[in-house]
């Protein structure tokens, strides 16, 4: 397999991991919350699934028990902020570690269980087109449901009553509350999604991409989709390249090291981080302003108004 | 369909069985070998000695199909040597400060004892062994440049003599004469290990070459599948690694139809039909016989007061064959056989020279049997001829 291709393979397989948690996280801050335990969800999501896959034989299951897990992770969240008013950076880490605890402590006896993962699957026809086929139709079933999710994600958010509802949660809650809606409701759901996107994120990485679950096995990936949101300027389908790009960096350093190149190991392995700064230092000040209302107070950090 | 998820349940269910039988037969090896139950000797004096409990730190958890399940069936092992002694066990143990911190808690519950299990465990040892002279750490892995503290010692395996043997099945095994081989860091360990499957290899197959690709981490099971699939995608059909979680990697293999070589664990249960061969450890009768010699009082000045490398040719090596897998046939686990017979005699060894590095440069003279002490220094940064792919610069 050529280098262009092998890497686009793995792009894809290993960005869509990022991608859920990141269109989760797009979600609930499109609603004006920001929620930095997207990687404690994603870690839930990841053992929830694996252990009742390990239980049930059916990574379905699995899969539908992982986006509930990272669901409650991120309704903690959803509670402590918009109900208490804490403050949303300082909760988003606590509800991480939260995540990243309790994870360690239900998920050592798992560590040893085997399961049976999602398989890779080629859609027929699709499949066999050159490249495209290699690239995009010969990838696990999670992978696919991915291609529909981020559309989904945007037509909910631009195409329907209950999108334009969330969006002015972020952005004119007063308005909301005039026309009778719960502004807290509505953030609190939106989070509550958002965790279970990320906790399908966790399921495909120790279902379908991986095959195993340890500690800590997302190593960070939850933090690089909330930049990505923010990267992509909470537009879900930007959110998709933004996913791939990193995942591309992912797999740039092996498919180098397969080749037999003599590269700089360590700077590839600091690659994909660099390339997530880079992009929120060239692009970020200006998406600044693109961000819903509500967050701009989270960001600006100083009370405002 | 109902019955169809019923039968799947039954056979997750029967493989959860067959692991956890698994883990209990390699327990029942352990204390099948009749281990005599040891007292304390209660006049004993120097370091180490008159403690009520044994310290473990392992930087993993222990169910890791990997390194540290390996470690903490020894520590088990020794419990039932010991039953007086208490042993104290601590999973997940960073390699930095956090070390130090769970040693010396371990110290305050009665520990004079402390094993060290990981290679980066050396340093934060190192620090407690020096401000406790009572208490004796040794390091699993890792050398000590220099002096060595009256109350330190590192010990480990000539891992490489089993990997060599693994390299002898999967050079007859493969069929691209592509191997891959997945490890985390360049350290002399692993580089002398890559290099001893790829000369197994080449013994029975002069076409074999070893792929590489690391991962700089012990355990990134993302990181892993990546560079599984990288390797698979290059044709190799054989792959191998050192990493601390084994699972990731053969799961990968497995899928993907390409075989396995397993490494620190017995893992051949992930992979039915592509399983090969492997090594795993058996450390309980040399933690057994570490403790024995502190708890006398011997163990300054002894072999454990050093960086003690065991192997073949002493008989105990501490990292075993694992059994063959159902593809390798009775003709290559002969060839195997018989160069455990050849590496374990007092002139073999898998680094026998004239040995060459990839750029061709001498590493090991003609008819020269390297000591086990000189192969972590002969392999500090070389691959040997045979190995493709780059040493990582930092």
């Amino acid at each position: 397999m050529n280098l262009f291709l092998e890497v686009s393979t793995g792009a894809v397989r290993g960005g869509t991991s990022i991608l859920f948690a990141a269109l989760g996280e797009t979600i609930a801050e499109r609603a004006g919350v920001i929620n930095l335990g997207t990687e404690g969800s994603m870690l839930a999501g990841a053992l929830t699934a694996y252990a009742v896959t390990a239980q049930t034989g059916s990574p379905w299951v699995g899969v539908i028990a992982g986006a509930s897990a990272g669901g409650l992770m991120a309704l903690v969240h959803a509670i402590m902020v918009v109900r208490y008013r804490t403050n949303q950076l300082a909760t988003g880490l606590v509800v991480l570690f939260l995540g990243l605890g309790l994870t360690s402590l239900f998920g050592a006896s798992y560590v040893s269980e085997i399961i049976k993962p999602f398989k890779t699957w080629k859609v027929p026809g699709l499949g066999s087109i050159p490249w495209v086929g290699d690239i995009f139709f010969n990838q696990d079933p999670l992978v696919y449901l991915s291609y529909f999710a981020a559309p989904a994600v945007w037509w909910l958010l631009y195409r329907t009553r209950a999108g334009l509802l969330l969006r002015s949660a972020g952005e004119q809650p007063d308005a909301l509350s005039a026309y009778g809606y719960s502004p807290s409701l509505v953030q609190i759901i939106a989070v509550t999604v958002g965790g279970m996107f990320a906790g399908i994120g966790g399921a495909q990485l120790s279902t379908a991409y991986a095959n195993a679950w340890f500690e800590n096995m997302t190593q960070g990936r939850g933090f690089i989709a909330v930049a990505l949101v923010i990267f992509a300027a909470w537009d879900p389908i930007k959110a998709v390249f933004g996913a791939y790009l990193f995942g591309a960096a992912l797999a740039l350093a092996p498919a180098l090291q397969a080749r037999g190149y003599g590269l700089n190991q360590f700077a590839l392995d600091v690659l994909p981080y660099v390339m997530t700064l880079l992009a929120l230092v060239l692009f970020g000040r200006k998406r600044v302003d693109h961000a819903p209302e509500g967050l701009k107070s989270v960001f600006e950090l100083a009370p405002s108004s | 369909m109902r019955r169809i998820r019923a039968l799947s349940l039954i056979a997750a269910l029967a493989l959860i069985g067959a692991a956890c039988g698994g883990d209990d037969k390699a327990a029942d090896t352990g204390s099948s070998t009749p281990v005599a139950t040891n007292a304390v000797p209660a006049s004993a004096s120097g370091p180490g000695t008159g403690g009520k409990a044994v310290g473990f730190i392992f930087v993993g958890p222990k169910d890791d199909f990997g390194y540290n399940q390996a470690a903490y069936q020894g520590s088990q092992e020794l419990k039932k040597a010991y039953p007086s002694l208490e042993v104290l066990t601590a999973e997940n143990v960073p390699e930095n400060d956090s070390a130090t911190q769970v040693m010396e808690d371990m110290i305050a519950k009665g520990a004079k004892i402390i094993f060290a299990t990981s290679y980066g465990h050396k340093d934060p040892g190192l620090k407690v062994a020096a401000s406790h002279p009572d208490v004796v750490v040794v390091s699993q892995g890792n050398f000590v440049e220099g002096k060595m503290a009256a109350n330190f010692g590192t010990y480990f395996g000539t891992v490489y003599e089993p990997v060599y043997l693994a390299g002898i099945a999967a050079g007859k095994a493969t069929k691209s004469n592509k191997l891959g081989y997945v490890y985390a860091f360049p350290i002399p360990q692993t580089l002398a290990n890559i290099s001893a499957f790829e000369l197994g290899a080449k013994s029975v197959n002069p076409e074999a070459k070893t792929y590489v690709v690391n991962t700089s981490n012990w355990c990134d099971p993302a990181k892993q599948a990546e560079a599984a699939n990288s390797l698979i995608s290059q044709g190799v059909d054989v792959l191998t690694q050192h990493q601390d979680c084994t699972k990731t990697v053969i799961a990968t293999a497995e899928a993907k139809g390409a075989m396995t070589v397993g490494y620190h664990a017995d893992a051949s249960a992930l992979a039915p039909k592509g399983w090969l061969t492997g090594s795993e450890w058996k450390w309980g009768p040399m933690y057994t016989d570490i403790v024995k010699t502190i708890v006398e009082g011997k163990f300054t000045g002894s072999k454990y007061n050093a960086n003690y490398r065991v192997g073949y040719k002493d008989g105990e090596n501490p990292f075993i064959q694992s059994k063959f897998g159902p593809s390798v046939n009775a003709d290559t686990q002969k060839l195997v056989t018989d160069a455990k017979t050849k590496i374990s005699s007092a002139t073999g060894s898998p680094f026998v020279g004239p040995l060459k590095d990839q750029d061709g440069k001498e590493l090991i003279a003609s008819g020269k049997v390297p000591t086990y002490d000189e192969v972590e220094k002969i392999f500090a940064s070389s691959f040997v001829d045979g190995v493709i792919g780059k040493i990582p610069k930092s």
